[in-house]
């Protein structure tokens, strides 16, 4: 017979952590409390502190505000989440909005606001295709196709229109129904507001609670074991920039129905304001984590950050610089959550 | 026992706590190990040596306990501390970076420098070159890392651990996916460094490991330490006993066997490029086939051929007695074929997913009612089989990566059974399980045979082929060899039929 210390504690399921266990690591929970949460209470603090400084901030009217301008950058965020959750990147919505809206815009006098709108959403569409082609089916690099693609829709957009600006005839812009999805309003809630939120609702149900939605977080997960599940990895990346594209041309009728006319380049620069609110809002480059809420919250933060900036009457500029600051502590704190402690040096 | 095993203790571990939430991984767990010992570390799947190890590694950090290294208390906050003490750790789960090369992986953070600052390449595939040599394997320093197989990639992480001056080195499970000459290569390399005068802490499931090279055994049991026996002095009834809290219960054995029904598979002639070539054989309902072969014999390529993973490039194969051409999993899955692939973590498993969704995965189709997805639905799925085969994880919502290797396993064959195949494959299904569920799952395999099941079984393990089979298929260098009735054939018939001695016509 051999030496066992064998121990009569009779022994189960593992134990239960308790909550008291002593030791040199308590402040770690602490780290991640923070970062599971972060970014509400950070969204939280930050209210709180514009709110201090100054008395309109919280008024129920710059919070409409805050919500009108961000809807465009909003709607387009939700696709691109659809898109960054599945381990990919779209970087052509910027310039593909400025396409929208020209051809919109452009269209509405020429053959009418309903067809113009079928049409510009038709050829939207299509440009997600071929984004969707080429990152899907043939499984190219998701940041070099969009960016390639980013500067092919700007001279496709030039070509389309010459060169000009487009606008909507001066006399008929208090008339046209088409004003309805920039400047119309339910029950005094604006529209471009309430398309934002029905989209989001919309888009929620589908990332979180259909099959398809779980298709997209298991392919940005691991493709390979995606594949091995019998999941068609092309087909679903393919969807998520047709998804992604679809944002795109409902943010375009808001656009141009606003504004009534359009330049060429409104949407220069808008794919790195849409990729920082998905990113505020959690969502990791890496692919297979997010969700639509979180992008949500992150492009309301985004928001209040601009117009709180402007209510302390700092120059508009001055917002470019705080947001990338803002981004940044977002991705240490999602990233020291995962590690549990705020400096490492492993990944 | 060895002479050296009375020399100092070299690494004590007193007390080590490690919780996570909702999980008590290690409840004060003690380990002592001496200079120039094999130490074994056992314990069920999830009962914690993982988890000791990487506090050991520096990889986590304990909430309580302390650390001894040659006498004196440390705190290792990074796995570089811990390697600066002298302490490398070869991981159960692979972690090489796929895109680099050999060389570049084993010396990954310490590249040798030239003057400029410069990676020195010659320097660095010399010595790894050297080190590959005495490994014995067939690939070089400049060899990517993502075109060797598993067991390749394990050797490279066992070449790792050679790189360094090292006091203590663990391997956790390193055999799991090892041929037996590698298994050869890897015991002389422990046996070295054993004379060398190295700790060594072995972690594995199988027992003939353990009894062969291990001086002591160490058991762990739901986190907790339940004693150290010493090889030469026990056996593993009371190994098992220590583990599980019983004798493995060899009466449950479930050796139903029903005559064979009709035939569910015919494969033809097929061939995959080099892969393999002219494989023909058959598969009838309410039968296990097991193919048996030196890893890199091509079975784990016709299973992902039938699977629809790779395009044949001649035969044919019959389902059910119709041609099929498979040409994706998601055919394959839609003909009623099931495949538990041989690589949990890049094949098996979205690991930063939960438990639940994990297993209903190929099937999400089927959960929805209306649009959406049904969640309790998905939840009964998991309950039936996290019951089924004990799957030890605190709630579904658990993120596999958290879960110990042995039950990520069996979350890969929960997701492929929960299918209801009529023809399943599964390619080396026991890896990584204990001892206990091993023979849970091979009664499991049994059964499901006996419902009317078509079964094929790829095993590198020769008992568990002889276990669960009702014929063996032989294979060897992409060629079927011959397919024994498993009433008849002998290991000695098998060891030759793989290793290509007295190739008969099959
Ligand atoms: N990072 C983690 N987060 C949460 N829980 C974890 C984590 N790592 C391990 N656990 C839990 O701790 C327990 C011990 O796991 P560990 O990996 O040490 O088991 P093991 O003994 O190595 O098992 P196996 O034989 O299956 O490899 C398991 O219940 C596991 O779910
Ligand atoms: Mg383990």
């Amino acid at each position: 017979m051999s030496r066992v210390e064998t121990e009569t504690a009779a022994s189960g399921k593992p134990k239960e952590a308790d909550e008291s266990a002593p030791g040199p690591d308590t402040n770690r929970t602490l780290v991640q409390i923070l970062s599971s949460q972060g970014i509400l209470i950070a969204f939280g603090l930050f209210m709180l502190g514009f709110g201090l400084f100054s008395e309109r901030f919280l008024s129920l009217e710059n919070m409409e505000s805050v919500l009108r301008s961000s809807a465009i950058i909003g709607v387009m965020a939700l696709g691109v989440t659809v898109v960054v959750i599945s381990g990919n990147l779209d970087l052509s919505v910027g310039s593909m909005l400025s396409f929208g809206t020209v051809m919109v815009v452009d269209l509405h006098d020429k053959i009418g606001a309903a067809p113009g709108i079928a049409v510009m959403m038709a050829a939207v569409l299509a440009l997600g295709c071929v984004n969707g082609f080429l990152v899907g089916i043939l499984r190219l690099n998701s940041l070099i196709v969009t960016l390639g693609m980013l500067s092919a829709i700007q001279g496709l957009t030039l070509i389309y229109s010459g060169g000009k600006n487009v606008d909507i005839d001066p006399s008929s812009q208090d008339t046209t129904w088409f004003k309805v999805f920039g400047r119309g309003d339910i029950a005094g809630l604006d529209m471009p507001i309430i398309l934002f939120g029905l989209l989001a609702v919309i888009l929620h149900c589908i990332v979180a609670y259909t099959a398809f939605g779980r298709r997209v977080y298991a392919v940005g997960g691991n493709p390979t074991a995606a594949v091995f599940s019998g999941i068609r990895r092309g087909r679903v990346v393919f969807s998520t920039y047709v998804i992604s594209s679809f944002c795109v041309g409902v943010a375009a009728i808001i656009l141009g129905s606003r504004v009534m006319g359009s330049q060429n380049n409104v949407g220069q620069g808008y794919e790195l304001l849409v990729l920082a609110g998905v990113i505020l809002g959690g969502t990791s480059l890496l692919g297979g984590s997010g969700s639509i809420f979180e992008t949500v919250i992150g492009v309301l933060i985004l928001g209040f950050i601009q117009n709180g900036l402007l209510l302390l009457s700092y120059p508009y500029y001055t917002q470019w610089i705080v947001t990338w600051f803002v981004i940044i502590l977002a991705v240490w704190l999602d990233i020291a959550g995962k590690r549990g402690r705020l400096f490492s040096p492993i990944a | 026992m060895t002479d050296t095993a009375a020399a100092g203790t070299i690494l004590r571990l007193e007390k080590i706590v490690k919780t996570f939430p909702g999980v008590r991984a290690l409840d004060g767990v003690d380990f002592e190990l001496r200079r120039g010992e094999v130490h074994a570390l056992m314990g069920e799947n999830g009962a914690g040596k993982s988890t000791l190890m990487k506090v050991l590694a520096g990889m986590y950090q304990p909430d309580g306990g302390r650390i001894h290294i040659d006498g004196l208390r440390c705190v290792l906050p990074t796995p570089i501390a811990a390697k600066e003490q002298g302490v490398i750790l070869v991981h159960q789960e692979l972690s090489l970076a796929e895109e680099m090369t050999v060389a570049e992986n084993i010396f990954l953070g310490e590249l040798p420098r030239s003057r400029f600052g410069f990676v020195d390449w010659k320097v660095l595939n010399r010595r790894v070159g050297d080190i590959l040599e005495t490994l014995n394997v067939d690939f070089g320093p400049r060899t990517k890392v993502n075109r060797l197989s598993i067991a390749k990639k394990q050797m490279v992480e066992i070449a790792r651990a050679l790189t360094h001056d090292a006091k203590v080195v663990v391997f956790d499970e390193p055999t799991a996916s090892l041929t037996d000459a590698e298994k050869t290569v890897l015991f002389d390399i422990i046996g070295d460094l054993q004379e060398r005068g190295v700790g060594i802490v072995y972690i594995s499931h199988r027992m003939e490991e353990i009894f062969r090279i291990s001086d002591r055994i160490s058991i762990l049991r739901d986190g907790s330490y339940r004693g150290t026996l010493v090889t030469a002095e026990t056996d593993e009834d009371e190994v098992t006993r220590a583990m599980i809290g019983r004798s493995l219960d060899l009466s449950r054995t479930s050796d139903a066997r029903v005559a064979p029904g009709e035939v569910r598979l015919a494969v033809r002639d097929l061939s995959c490029g080099k892969l393999f070539r002219d494989v023909s054989f058959e598969l009838r309902a309410g039968e296990v086939l097991g193919f048996y072969g030196l890893i890199g014999a091509g079975r784990t390529e016709i299973a992902e051929t039938l699977f629809g993973l790779r395009r044949p490039s001649a035969g044919t194969v019959h389902l059910d007695g119709e041609a099929v051409r498979i040409g994706s999993p998601a055919e394959a899955i839609a003909r009623g074929l099931s495949l538990v692939p041989e690589s949990r973590k890049e094949q098996g498993l979205v690991l930063g997913m939960n438990c639940r969704d994990n297993i209903t995965l190929p099937q999400i189709d089927r959960m929805t009612s209306g649009p959406f997805i049904s969640g309790a639905r998905e939840v009964e799925i998991y309950d039936k089989y996290q019951a089924r085969l004990e799957i030890k994880a605190p709630s579904w919502r658990t993120m596999v990566k958290n879960l110990s290797g042995g039950n990520q396993q069996k979350i890969v064959i929960g997701k492929w059974l929960s299918m209801a195949p009529r023809v399943l494959i599964v390619d080396e299904p026991t890896r990584g399980i204990d001892v206990g569920s091993k023979s849970e799952i091979h009664n499991l395999i049994r059964e499901l045979a006996a419902s009317g099941l078509a079964v094929i079984v790829i095993s590198s393990e020769m008992p568990e082929v002889l276990r669960v089979s009702d014929r063996i298929a032989a294979m060897h260098e992409g060629r079927l060899v011959t397919v024994f009735e498993r009433d008849v054939v002998t290991e000695d018939d098998l060891i030759q039929a793989i290793s290509g001695i007295g190739e008969h016509a099959a």
